[in-house]
């Protein structure tokens, strides 16, 4: 009796240090002196994940299913290896949406479903209430052991009598603890430091209280671990080839199965879930954290085996596998040390309980009842004004509820289950939350649908294949179905699911429920649709850990400042609502509109204490207009493919500018040259002008001064005066034709002639001059009409011109100018012959260029008498031709060794007249 | 060197699953003198290594 009181005083007062350690953890928090602010403190509190189950029932499994029990352990360890990259994910998507649950974070990621965030939350209640009363059967048996030993008959429980259960006790002192400390604020990512200091503590207790055993045993009850080795291999013969993988259920496969199973769960499980993630203050403590707890693993692991075996040897002293830790050190004699590991256990059990019951009553609350009671009594809560009492109300009974559940569950059918059973049940239910969760955070494709139809068939196939056989296996119903299957259907016996037999019933279960959850995942979401908010959703969440993730969702409609205030302050209360408005308490008749950031901060809020899909459906419900629908997504993102439009034909500009630009330059380059051009073809054609009117003014001058002079020379002067005005005049007519020729002002007529007869006339015109020269003409003329389209006078022109030019430039002494005209397929071809020195080849195309003179010897003698040309006379025929559609070009001598121009003009087209 | 970090843990965490999955953990199944598997030793061992071999990945000043 004595140690009865003495155990109850002790574990009393361990729990009441739990409140002062608490109580400590906020008011540090409160003064901004954080204690959680701590990689180790975030360390330990994540060893939570070693409950009762781990204190008591790992030694259990290691003595009967050998080294199993290190699955469970080594499964987190590779969860934790590779945490720094899936966790912080996790961790920061959580931050980023004010997430507050597992059930949250998936409902989130799948379009903020409310459908999906019940459904899990309710698959947690269903799978994790055995597991809180396996804490509690932990709490019962372990003090039952400590005040009854040595005799150690399992206390009957019954319900009538639960006063007398100890468990029952230690639950309601949980509730209190954890209303306390997990429902004070309602901003629930504002997070539990409190809770979280006190489960760090708690996690230190256990280590110290496991490792003390495993040291009493490996060096007080046993001189030192090689002879309690040693011992353990002659007194235990029937062991065989203890600790090998034979040993494991289901082989080497069972060892795959339960590896996963375990990795998976421990990111899975909604404790596990609240402090890695949503506990999680800074995410470099990940750092730490991902060597630190498997240490902290490896610690609390290294012991077993020993104990294991020292149990095993200690016979009937020691009692049922799962209660080694305690028996141990009892079957001793020793008394504190007993105590010391009851407390461990109980600090195991209830660290657990705590965090779980905080995960779960969140879910609930925020999950299934809010939602509920906003869709089914929703005119009502609208009438209420401050709703936040009600928040913490429902979360509150939700909390007692629950533990009030787990103590029914742990006194109905606790009895039936083994510690290690109900343990791994619950991994495998939890398991079932990895696919929807670890795909979303990497395929976007993965749709609510998809992720709704693979938890529910998961669910259910886990629970045909472990929890219902489990219950019947407890003695709730008859169990031939197991071993028949229902109606005597083999193929859907709960152990060998379509014949699949010879594996170990978890790795059995695993790997159905995965399949059919992984498989329909995948399946229903590649052939099914996302809405918008999926969509935006799930970009959102596989994009977490990019930089421009920061930008969240982005509200597009209107509310007053007023209305979101009155919403705020009726879920999250004055002091938090007054926060998010920065202090100032907007007025009843101001109207004006609340900012994008402020609705989004409110329902970031909101999401907090409430959940991201009912967070929604409120701002929905104060916020005129859509939130980020469709329309709004596609005009950000038109905005978006608009810019990059512009952008593109912005530079599409920019090179034609540029192209313009250098087009510009060498046009201006031209034109520089154009009017040198026209500088130098001015100062030619002054100069010209002037030489003879120079002449002419000479002359006159003499005239007119000299009075007597000789009348033959003073007639010798005035026939100069009158040659040289003729060639002025002739000068100016010729400038004149050019300009008109350049300008394309020149008119010619056109008519249809033949040039036969033009040719003639030409020959005619020079008659005269080529007998002063003595120049013989040759023509060499087909005896055909030769029909062209011209005016006749100005080809005329042409043709006068270059019979003129012949003739200056034909050989002194015997000068020949021929004129040849031969018929082309379409056009006809004059060409006019000289017997001079001819022109180069680098001369024939200057002789085009205005007042080119071709330069003759300077010993020609008779050069001063032949009448100069004006230098015109060529770039005017050649504009003339062109403009009759032909050319004229300096072509290479065919019969005379001279100069050779060559002009082309286009046949007329027949006329059938 | 973020990339690094990343790249080094995944290493990591593939070698902890090599080594903690059959094939390989089939050669540690080994009988000693007193009729125990040397699997027990030989997985707390490799677990220490894989703790050491973490911590010092993500405990480097330089780590990002």
């Amino acid at each position: 009796m004595q140690t009865n009181l003495l155990a109850l005083v002790i574990a009393f007062t361990y729990l009441a240090l739990l409140f002062v350690i608490a109580a400590w953890g906020d008011r540090r928090a409160e003064q901004g002196r954080s204690v959680v602010n701590s990689p180790t403190i975030y360390s330990l509190s994540i060893a939570v994940y070693c409950t009762a189950w781990t204190f008591y029932g790992s030694v259990g499994r290691a003595a009967t299913t050998g080294l199993s029990f290190l699955l469970i352990y080594l499964g987190p360890t590779l969860a934790m290896l590779c945490g720094w990259l899936v966790l912080r994910k996790m961790i920061r998507i959580a931050r980023a949406q004010r997430i507050t649950s597992i059930a949250d974070f998936i409902s989130a990621r799948y379009g903020k479903s409310g459908g999906l965030g019940m459904l899990v939350a309710l698959i947690a209640v269903v799978a994790i209430m055995p597991y809180i009363a396996l804490q509690l059967k932990a709490i019962t048996v372990s003090y039952g052991i400590l005040t009854e030993y040595p005799n150690v008959t399992p206390t009957a429980l019954s319900l009538s009598d639960f006063w007398n259960d100890k468990a029952f006790w230690v639950a309601l002192v949980l509730a209190v603890f954890i209303i306390l400390f997990g429902t004070r604020h309602l901003d629930a990512s504002e997070r539990h430091e409190g809770m979280v200091t006190a489960i760090a503590f708690e996690s230190l207790v256990k280590l110290f209280a496991f490792v003390g055993v495993g040291l009493f045993v490996c060096f007080i009850l046993y001189p030192g671990p090689t002879t309690l080795l040693a011992e353990a291999s002659t007194r235990l013969p029937e062991l065989g080839q203890y600790f090998g993988l034979e040993q494991v259920p289901g082989g080497a496969l069972g060892w795959v199965g339960t590896l996963v199973l375990a990795t998976l769960a421990f990111i899975t499980l909604p404790r596990q879930f609240q402090v890695l993630v949503v506990e999680n203050v800074n995410e470099q403590h990940l750092r730490r954290a991902c060597w630190m707890f498997p240490l902290y693993l490896l610690l609390i692991n290294l012991f077993v085996i020993p104990i294991a075996l020292a149990g095993l040897m200690g016979g009937s002293a020691t009692g049922d596998s799962d209660d080694y830790v305690l028996t141990l050190p009892l079957s001793a004699g020793l008394e504190w040390l007993p105590m010391l590991v009851f407390i461990g256990g109980l600090s195991a059990a209830t660290s657990m309980m705590i965090v779980e019951t905080i995960a779960l009553s969140t879910m609930v609350s925020n999950q299934l009842v809010m939602p509920l009671l906003l869709r089914w009594r929703h005119l009502h809560l609208e009438r209420s004004r401050d709703l936040s009492g009600w928040l913490l109300g429902i979360r509150r009974i939700a909390i007692v509820l629950i533990l009030i559940l787990g103590y029914l569950y742990h006194a109905l059918i606790g009895e039936a289950y083994s510690l290690v059973t109900i343990g791994l049940v619950s991994f495998a239910a939890a398991a079932q939350f990895a696919p929807p969760l670890l795909l979303g955070l990497y395929w976007r494709g993965a749709s609510r649908n998809g992720a709704a139809a693979g938890l529910l068939a998961g669910t259910m196939v886990w629970a045909w294949t472990l929890l219902i056989p489990g219950f019947a296996l407890s003695g709730w119903m008859a169990t031939d179905f197991i071993e028949q299957g229902p109606f005597g259907w083999m193929w859907l016996r709960p152990y060998a699911l379509l014949g699949l037999e010879g594996w170990d019933i978890y790795t059995h279960s695993l790997f159905w429920s995965m399949l059919v959850n992984i498989g329909l995942l995948v399946g229903v979401s590649l052939f099914s649709r996302q809405s918008h908010m999926e969509q935006t959703q799930a970009a959102l969440f596989t994009n977490a850990l990019r930089p421009e993730a920061e930008l969240a969702a982005i509200w597009q409609g209107q509310a007053s400042r007023y209305e979101l205030y009155r919403l705020l302050n009726r879920y999250l209360g004055k002091a938090a609502t007054l926060r998010q408005f920065g202090g100032v308490t907007p007025l009843p008749d101001d109207d004006s509109p609340a900012t994008p950031a402020l609705i989004a901060r409110a329902e970031q809020g909101l999401t907090g204490a409430l959940g991201s899909a009912t967070a929604r459906i409120l701002i929905n419900s104060v916020v005129r207009g859509e939130g980020l629908d469709m329309a709004s997504i596609l005009s950000i993102l038109d905005t978006t493919s608009q810019t990059l439009e512009y952008n593109r034909r912005l530079e599409q500009k920019s090179t034609e500018l540029e192209k313009i630009g250098s087009e510009l330059r060498s046009a201006n380059d031209r034109l520089r040259e154009l009017d040198r051009l026209k500088d130098e073809f001015v100062a030619m054609v002054s100069h010209e002008l002037r030489t003879p009117l120079t002449s002419i003014r000479a002359f006159a001058e003499i005239l007119n001064d000299t009075e007597a002079m000789p009348a033959e020379q003073q007639q010798h002067f005035l026939q100069i005066i009158v040659r040289e005005s003729e060639r002025l005049s002739r000068l100016i007519e010729e400038i004149l034709d050019l300009a008109r020729l350049e300008s394309g002002r020149m008119t010619l007529h056109p008519e249809r002639c033949d040039l036969i007869e033009l040719i003639h006339q030409a020959g005619d015109a020079v008659t005269q001059l080529f007998q002063q020269r003595h120049i013989t003409l040759e023509l060499q003329l087909p005896d055909t009409l030769c029909p062209v389209m011209a005016d006749p006078d100005r080809l005329l022109q042409v043709l006068i011109n270059l019979l003129d030019n012949a003739s200056k430039f034909a050989d002194h002494d015997q000068p020949r100018v021929l004129l040849t005209l031969q018929i082309k397929p379409r056009h006809f071809r004059v060409t006019v012959e000289d017997n001079g020195v001819g022109i180069t080849e680098a001369e024939r195309e200057k002789v085009f260029e205005k007042f080119h003179q071709i330069e003759l010897d300077s010993d020609n003698t008779d050069s001063s008498h032949r009448p100069r040309g004006t230098g015109l006379g060529l770039p005017i025929s050649r504009g003339i031709v062109s403009h009759l559609g032909g050319r004229l070009w300096v072509d290479a001598p065919e019969q005379l060794q001279g100069a050779c121009l060559a002009m082309e003009l286009p046949a007329a087209a027949q006329v059938n007249s | 060197m973020k990339q690094a970090l990343t790249s080094r843990l995944v290493a990591v965490s593939i070698l902890a699953l090599v080594l903690f999955t059959p094939p390989l953990l089939l050669l540690f199944d080994r009988p000693t003198a007193w009729g125990f598997s040397t699997l027990p030793l030989v997985i707390y061992l490799l677990w220490a290594l894989l703790i050491l071999l973490a911590a010092l990945i993500l405990e480097r000043p330089d780590a990002d």
